[in-house]
């Protein structure tokens, strides 16, 4: 238990670490992207990424997607979702969106006891509705700028803001502050791979729209954010540079 | 989460647009139909269900294509230098955009054909030429992911300037790696890289 939490500090320290030295790494060759100073290491990174996944992640989530009944797959994705919900209200909470906050201890609530642990999304049949909310967000809703750009190991990408706020909720989380150990672990390696199984269609699509993958994913998830962090309305800029 | 955001904006296009309709069909009217007769379609044949890559071009082409300003597209994608562009050039880089955009439509209605889409109530001033239709993808056990169509009037009626999924807007997020292209070979480096791009054959993987 000692060693767990000693684990978890070290890793939030070190997440907080790599974002400072990112920041101080300075800039390399560029597509000129003013929130990405730290390119060359980005796309070094990128590639880490790509490549455990190629070897590693994607190929025991299709083992997992594979063996695992598609009932299951269903109720496992549902039931890491509902413990996602209990630090989405808080967040809800901490950005005073007090409604928001409600419903989803109210989703909570029902899908853990209608929804058998989780395991069914009743609350979503039922109409009410998920949100996605987590630290980063409320950094952001506070008033904390994004900061640059960066690609995590394993992680992928975040901005300087976010990465802290990935620090606050892998410290929050339920799953990884489980005991004991072994059963934590599995756990967290079968989020992992359900997690991963929801990305095959989409990876697809990537290969076949983007020009530089890289470009691709980072603006998309820029743009991401910001309209999260506006809650969907977001100051529009498209015109801009027209 | 984030690649499927980009995928589902990708899909969605498909969703969009179909047949013509008049010219003073509303835009929230005119995306649903066409949303829905593409699904429709698409889940009641078996060629399209199992992913025969040359029909659902075709589909795409036929329904959805005739409500996109593809040239506004192109040119919101390609930001400050389209103005470099030459009237032929502007029309090539539309010619190649245009490929790219249908592929990957193709791939992502196949990829997505289940997925349920809801539109949200729409309201418009009788004098609005620029409209926003919103609808949401909805998931089990996810967050409904937003799905808005920007629509301009024209005098050929309503057509889809623009896309975003999950807040990720279509167009805008090319425009960087377009920009990084056309730095560092002009706009004919631009137009290269798309046909090379559209030639890596179909289902081709990256690069």
């Amino acid at each position: 238990m000692l060693t767990d939490k000693m684990a978890k500090r070290t890793m939030t320290r070190s997440l907080a670490a790599l974002a400072l030295a990112a920041l101080l790494a300075g800039g390399c060759a560029s597509t000129g992207n003013p929130k990405d100073p730290l390119e060359g290491f980005n796309r070094a990174m990128f590639a880490f990424n790509d490549d455990l996944d190629k070897i590693v992640i994607k190929p025991a989530a299709k083992g997992y997607a594979a063996v695992v009944p598609e009932l299951v797959q269903h109720g496992v994705h549902n039931f890491f979702a509902n413990i996602g919900d209990i630090f989405i209200a808080v967040n809800d909470a901490l950005q005073g969106k007090v409604p928001d906050a409600i419903n989803d201890v109210g989703r909570v609530l029902v899908n853990t006891t209608l929804g058998v642990l989780g395991l069914r999304d009743v609350a979503t049949e039922l109409g009410v509705e998920k949100h996605e909310e987590d630290f980063g967000q409320t950094l952001g809703a506070w008033g904390v700028g994004e900061g640059a750009y960066i690609v995590l190991p394993f992680f992928g990408s975040r901005t300087i803001r976010d990465s802290f706020g990935l620090a606050l909720d892998l410290h929050f989380d339920p799953v990884s502050n489980m005991n004991p150990i072994p059963d934590r672990n599995t756990l967290i390696v079968t989020r992992v791979l359900s997690d991963r199984t929801q990305l095959f269609a989409a990876e697809k699509i990537l290969d076949e729209a983007a020009l530089d993958r890289y470009s691709y994913v980072r603006n998309a998830y820029l743009q991401r954010r910001r309209n999260q962090v506006f809650d969907g309305n977001p100051p529009r800029h498209r015109d801009e540079d027209e | 989460m984030i690649l499927k955001s980009v995928v589902l904006l990708l899909f969605t296009c498909v969703a969009a647009l179909v047949q013509a309709q008049t010219p003073d069909t509303a835009p929230d009217v005119m995306v649903k139909t066409i949303a829905n007769e593409v699904l429709q379609i698409i889940r009641s044949d078996k060629d399209l269900q199992a992913g025969n890559n040359k029909k659902v071009v075709e589909l795409i082409e036929a329904k959805v294509l005739p409500h996109f300003n593809f040239m506004r597209m192109t040119q919101l994608a390609v930001g400050r230098d389209w103005r470099s562009a030459t009237p032929a050039q502007q029309k090539q880089l539309a010619d190649e955009f245009h490929t790219l955009l249908v592929r990957t439509y193709a791939k992502a209605l196949t990829e997505y054909k289940n997925q349920t889409i809801e539109f949200k109530p729409f309201k418009m001033n009788a004098a609005d030429s620029d409209v926003k239709v919103r609808s949401q993808v909805v998931q089990s056990g996810g967050k409904p992911i937003p799905l808005d169509y920007y629509l301009e009037k024209l005098a050929t009626g309503w057509k889809v300037y623009d896309i975003e999924v999950d807040g990720i807007s279509l167009v805008v997020n090319y425009r960087e790696s377009f920009a990084a292209e056309v730095r560092a070979g002009g706009i004919d480096g631009l137009i290269k890289s798309l046909q090379g791009k559209n030639r890596s054959g179909a289902g081709g993987e990256k690069k």
